[in-house]
Formats: structure tokens, sequence, C-alpha cells
């Protein structure tokens, strides 16, 4: 067929150097959403999501100091190219106000965690208490045989937490979902000469 | 003044401009359909199915580029008129639909016919709203408008309880400029980015092979001239998609016509052998690039499009610019005359150039014509020849939209309507419809499939009713062609039900429905029957084509494959050496 094709005179070079597609990493995102807080929202934004193959894996939602407009913090896990795309269609939502991809930017964040620990006996709940005290966290509710713990924290601080009480017997743990802000930039002042 | 929220609905409609409402009433909208019927300025066209009824919206919305209007009750007026809805998500067309609720104080009650259709619809839809008041009754209605036909067109619902409807409120019509206040989360781009618009200048003066890659976003944002005068200017030749027919002309030198699955030998040829590919409103659609890693392999891209989220989608690109098609390739050109619009390797374009008139003249698109039987592409040839190439036309799904898209040469944007998205068998005679009502003075064809035509041929009698001659060519192979097709390729020929053999008589059926019916069985019937049927200009017209049942559509790149496994017309491959020219 190669003498039917009419090719005389261009060369048969190489072989092409196929088009690549970038393969993103996968990790956990966290997103931040400003939303209006319109009817149906959280479930435009959660069939967004699902929609993608994703499981949504922390969300807090709060109104803001302005009415009407709510943060919303989401971490979900997933291809960094993908998420990439989650982030333009959730800019497309008629709802959404602003939408930032935080991971890779200084960030603050914070989770609230509700921890109710077996306290068999006494040498059990002086430890704790200890444990309590170094990670600045709070009894809040005592029974003969529990404490309920309150604490906040960044993830890291929290699962460490969490690991050191383990051994006495974790009865129930309730988590906020993050909340998160971006870091603000100090600004070197210019100085003019 | 104190009235009604149906008649806020229609008064609200009126503002808007709206000409013509599809639809089919029921319990939920009474009262709209009321206040309709009492302010008698706005025409209503009484579809047989939602389905036909959301479609014809879509027809009228794509030909004249308006906001399509569809109106239906709740419950299963609301969950028909779900595919057409589907369906101008897919292939952006600006559509509102206006579904009855049930009253506010039932919903959440299973009550007789409720859906939450705002549920339903909300991954199919660019927006929708359940009104809770009648005061945001105007406001929620005029921001479906600006949402649906602004930035990347697309539908928008608006789901009305029958409570508001019946009760009486003094609210006002908002302004535009209130419409806009109340949506801080929603603004377009469209200026483009003009360093991004300087590289992508530079790129097209130093390509050697470049490709003009045209979607359906050229034709929404109305850049015919643009195209023209870009492609001409810096002698880029140029492809479109089915979406994008006609917003470049295909009997244009430079034009290479449809790319991708049943693309043409030399668009594909073309776009693989491309070093700088301009995508153009376009999507990068699975049905176009075939295999994705070896789509144009060797080329850069840029990509405009209104939709930041199109871009970098399904291929990463090398320039991207998000704006509005039109004013960005008005500015792309402004750049390239303001640095003398040179090519800067004008031998290898004159090559490129060349190579692709030689690849036309190699595998033009061509069919083996029969004295005997009639073929399918003659039929779509012969109402090119009897139109002057200048009919709007619509299609169904399947070989026959194939052989409409290759047979028939487009050269006017919003000329050839088709479900190239979803890909919904039954779009094409309610598109049909709703594109004569929009464009009366155009010959109107529905190109379609018996398979196709039978799944909303209800709406003959709607074509009846209103006086409607859109001209109905049933491509009739008894056959759920493109299936069978595919069968026959991928499936050793095992042919499970796809035959239509046992089907009604068009021609009785047409009668029956108040229309005329023709038949023709032999070639030379074919241009006879057109002929009469152009004649008729008071009704609809059916026109049974009887042809060679198992013609197949090439060339083809069977689905995920790459352009180098391309068939062609006498079933051999494309050789693969063949494709690696590099000039
Ligand atoms: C609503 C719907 N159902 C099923 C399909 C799958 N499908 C694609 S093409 C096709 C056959 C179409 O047959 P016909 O309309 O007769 O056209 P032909 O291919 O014979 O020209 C089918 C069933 C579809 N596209 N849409």
């Amino acid at each position: 067929m190669a003498d039917t094709v009419g090719t005389e005179g261009i060369k048969v070079i190489k072989a092409p150097r196929f088009r690549q597609l970038k393969k993103g990493e996968t990790r956990k995102h966290i997103i931040n959403v400003l939303v209006r807080n319109e009817l149906g929202v959280l479930a435009r934004i959660a069939t967004l999501i699902a929609g993608k193959g994703y499981n949504i894996e922390g969300l807090s939602v709060g109104e803001t100091h302005e009415k009407g407009v709510s943060r919303m913090t989401i971490e979900v896990i997933g291809d960094d190219i993908v998420i990439d795309q989650v982030v333009k269609q959730l800019r497309k939502l008629i709802d959404t106000l602003k939408v930032r991809d935080l991971t890779d930017i200084p960030h603050v964040e914070r989770e609230l965690v509700l921890v109710k620990v077996h306290t068999p006996t006494s040498r059990a709940r002086d430890e704790i208490l200890r444990i309590v005290e170094i990670f600045r966290g709070k009894v809040v509710d005592v029974s003969q045989e529990t404490y309920t713990i309150e604490i906040t924290g960044d993830e890291e601080k929290i699962n460490a937490f969490v690991e050191l009480l383990k051994p006495f017997g974790i009865k129930e743990l309730a988590r906020t979902g993050k909340i998160a802000m971006r870091r603000e930039m100090f600004i070197e002042e210019n100085v003019q000469e | 003044m104190s009235r009604k929220g149906a008649d806020i609905v229609i008064e609200t409609l009126k503002e808007e401009g709206v000409e013509v409402i599809f639809g089919l009433p029921g319990g939920a909208i009474m009262e709209v359909y009321d206040a309709l019927y009492r302010d008698g300025s706005i025409l209503h066209v009484l579809a047989r199915h939602e389905q036909g009824a959301g479609h014809m919206a879509e027809g009228y919305a794509k030909v004249t580029g308006k906001v399509g209007v569809a109106m239906t009750t709740s419950g299963p007026g609301a969950t028909n008129i779900v595919t057409p809805i589907a369906d101008a998500y897919m292939d952006s067309v600006p559509l509102v639909v206006i579904t009855g609720q049930v009253p506010t104080h039932l919903i959440g009650n299973d009550a007789f016919q409720e859906v939450d259709i705002v549920g339903i619809t909300r991954p199919v839809t660019k927006h929708n709203f359940l009104v809770r008041a009648i005061e945001e009754l105007p406001l929620l209605i005029r921001e479906a408008f600006y949402i649906a036909g602004t930035g990347r067109p697309g539908p928008v619902l608006v789901d009305i309880p029958k409570d508001i409807t019946q009760q009486l409120s003094e609210v006002g019509i908002p302004s535009e400029d209130k419409v806009k206040a109340a949506l801080p989360g929603y603004k377009p781009h469209v200026e483009g980015n003009i360093q991004q618009i300087k590289k992508a200048a530079k790129l097209i003066m130093e390509a050697k092979k470049p490709v003009l890659y045209v979607g359906g976003g050229a034709v929404n944002s109305e850049a015919q001239e643009e195209l023209i005068q870009l492609a001409e200017m810096m002698r880029i030749p140029v492809t479109t998609t089915t979406q994008g027919k006609g917003a470049f002309p295909e009997n244009h030198p430079l034009a290479l016509r449809m790319l991708g699955m049943h693309g043409t030998y030399y668009a594909n040829m073309a776009v693989y052998n491309a070093d700088l590919l301009i995508a153009v409103g376009a999507r990068f659609d699975d049905r176009v690039t075939g295999k994705i890693e070896e789509f144009a392999p060797d080329a850069k891209i840029i990509h405009i499009d209104i939709d930041p989220a199109s871009i970098s989608k399904n291929i990463t690109v090398d320039v991207p610019i998000v704006g509005d098609v039109k004013i960005v390739l008005g500015k792309l050109i402004n750049e390239l005359k303001r640095k003398g619009a040179k090519i800067l390797h004008p031998e290898d374009r004159q090559k490129w150039i060349e190579q692709i008139e030689k690849w036309k003249k190699m595998y033009p698109l061509t069919y083996k014509n029969s004295k005997e039987v009639i073929k399918p592409q003659y039929v779509i040839e012969q109402i090119y020849e009897a139109t002057g190439g200048d009919a709007i036309i619509t299609v169904g799904v399947g070989q026959h939209q194939m052989w409409a898209a290759m047979y028939y040469k487009y050269s006017f944007p919003r000329q050839f309507l088709n479900s190239g998205g979803l890909g919904t068998m039954g779009f094409g005679l309610p598109a049909a419809i709703g594109a004569k009502i929009g464009r009366p003075d155009k010959e109107v064809f529905c190109i379609d499939g018996d398979g196709s035509f039978i799944m909303t041929m209800q709406e003959i009698v709607t074509a009846v009713q209103y006086k409607i001659p859109v001209k109905v060519a049933i491509v009739n192979n008894a056959y759920l062609g493109m299936v069978r097709q595919w069968q026959e390729l991928f499936y050793d020929s095992r042919y499970s039900e796809v035959d239509l053999s046992l089907q009604p008589d068009f021609v009785k059926l047409a009668e029956s429905m108040g229309a005329v019916g023709f038949r023709a069985e032999k070639p030379k019937e074919v241009r006879e029957i057109l002929e009469e049927a152009m004649k008729i200009d008071d009704k609809p017209v059916i026109m049974d084509f009887v042809v060679d049942r198992e013609e197949n559509v090439l060339p083809m790149v069977p689905a995920g494959k790459s352009y180098r496994e391309m068939i062609l017309e006498d079933g051999k491959k494309a050789d693969a050496e063949t494709m690696y020219l590099v000039g």
C-alpha cells in the first residue's frame, strides 16, 4: 500500500513522540470553598466530587462573619490532575464565591475531636490526665468508667493523641472535620532610598 | 399591582423576550397555563411528549442562538424532559425549563406526581432552582435566563410549587443589574489573557504544519468571520467537529471537514501529523481523539475555550486561553497583524498544504453507488443537491447521522443540528420542528434513522397541528444500523437485537397523522420524491428511503484506537507507515 499513497519526496522518519498525559500524584487535598448558603449547595458540591469517583474524607461547613456566606473545608484523596479539575468545576458552580486548594500553600488547619476513653484503674486515670495536659486537651465529662476529652489541633497532633489513648480502650470518638485558612504572608517593607 | 405568581411567570418571560414556549400542561403547572391563555401573546407549541418539547426548545435555541424555553408539569412531566436537559447540558445549548411542582407544604411527602426534579437534574443542568417564595419568583426566572445564555451556555431548570403560582404579590420584575448583583459567584470569563494570546501568535507564525480544530464553541460565539480570516491569513487548514460544522464553510479550499471516529482520512492525517493544533471551542471528546495518548502526537496545542474546566481536562495543552472564542480570535488576529502576519517557514507551509491536497485526492469520501438499490450516501447527496446546500439539517443518532455529516456540505453556522454529546436517538424530528419555528425562512430537513425516528415520531402530529413544513427523510435500513455495524466489525456479525424489519408503513403512518408520505425504493425515485416533497409548504412530509441494509459508515477509527488504525473505504487499514510523515 505504501506505493499507492503518493508520499514521494517525503521521508518516512522516526516513530512519533506520543503525547503523554501527565499522571498526577494521589494524595490528600484540603480544599477551601466559600459558598452562598443557598438551598442544595452542599448536595451540589457533594454530587460533583462523587461524580469524579472520589470520596469526601472530611467536611466542615459553617457560616462566616458575612450573613449567607459559608466556608466549607473539604478533604479528599485524589490524583492531583483530577483534583485540579474538581477545583475548576467547583469554581464553575453558580453558588461558589471562592475555591482554593490549600494543600501546597501555607495554611493553618484545626480540627476538634471528642474522645470517650475507658478509665479502668486510677493509675489509668492519672496517666490519661497527664497525656491530656501535655496535649493541652480538656476533660469535659467524667463518669465512673470513662473520661470524655476535648482536643483541638492539626492532623498530626490529633493522630498522635488518639494513638496514645488507644491502649486504654476508646469507647467513642467524634471529629468535626478540619477547618482551614490560608496563612497571611508577611510583606517585607520596601525601604525606599 | 398585585397579581398571581402564574402571571408573574408570564410577565417575566415576556420581559426576557420569549416568543415561543414548547410544553405540555398538567396539574401542578395549570395556573401558569391559565395565565398564558389569558395573556395570549406568547406562542405555545403543544408537544405530544415532554421529551419532544425539550428537543424542540433545543432546536429553536440552536438555530437562533436565543434561549429556548420548555414547560412541563411535575412528576412524570418533569422526568420526561430529563433527557433533553442532559442533551442540552452536553452540547452547551441555552435552555430554560420551567416545571410545576406540588404545593410547598406537600414537598417531601411523596405527594401525587411529586419528584425531586431539582435533585434529579442537578448533575445535568448548569444550575437549577426550587422557588420557595413568590417574592423571589421573577428574580430566579431572570437569573435562569442570564445563566443559561451567558458564558458556556447550558440548561437551567426552575421548579415552581403550585401554591406559589396561586399566591398574589406586587413584586416587580428586577432589572438586569439586580440579576447580576444577585449572582456574585457567577462571572463568565470572556477577555482572554493577552500574554497567552501573544504566545499563541508566536507559535502560529513558527509552525510548519498547523491545523485548526474547531468545535461548537465557535458556533456559539458567532466566530465564523474571525475563523475564516485567521485560516486564510496564516494558511491553516481547518477541521470541524459535528458541533462545529458550519463555523468554517466546508466547501472552502482549506476545509478538512470532520475529524475523529468518522472523520475524513485527510482530516485525521492532518491532525496526526500536525506540529501545531489550535483547538477553538472544542473539548477533545473521546469520539474525536480516539486513543488519547496518540492524538496529535507531535503537536503543540493551543486551546481557546470559554470554560476553564474544559482546558487540560482530557489532554494537557501548551497554551491555554480562557475566553470567548470570537473575542480571543479577534485579539489573536490583531496580534498577528501587528507582527506582520508572517509565516516563518513558507516553504514548509506550502508543502504541508500540498500534502493535504494529496491526501484529499488519495482518499476522498466515496462509496460505491448502485443502480439497483438506494445507497444511503446517495440519499444525502441528493438532498444536498435538491436543497442547494442551503437547508438546515437535523439528525438522529446512528449511521445516518454520520452520513449526513459526511455527504452534506455545511457552509453556515447553526446549519447542522445533532446530538453530539449525549447521542440521543429521537433528537432529529423535534429539533427540526423547533428549528423551523426559529428559522421559517430556511428549508429544514430531518435526516433520520428508522430506529431514531420511532423514538419521537409522535411529534409529526405537532408539526401538522402548527402547519410546520419540516421534511423528514428516513434512511430506512430496517436495522439499528450503527449497532449492527459494530456487531459486524467487532462481534463477528452476531446481530443481537438490532433487526427492525417489523416496522410501520411510514407512508400510511404519515397519512394517518395528517402529514404527507412518500416512499422510494429505486435510486431514480430519490430525486423525484425530494422534488415533490419540497413543493409542500403547509404540512410535514415523511419520505421513506428504503436503502441498502448493510452499508457501513467508513472511514472509521474504532473506539479507543489510534488514528493509525483507521479502517478505510475498501476495508483496508490505514498503513501505519504513511502516518509518520515528518516534513
Ligand atoms: C436513546 C438511545 N438509545 C440507544 C442508543 C444506542 N444507539 C446508538 S446508534 C443506534 C442505532 C440507531 O438506529 P437508527 O436510528 O435506525 O439509525 P441507523 O444507525 O440505522 O442509521 C443505537 C441503538 C442511543 N444512541 N440513544
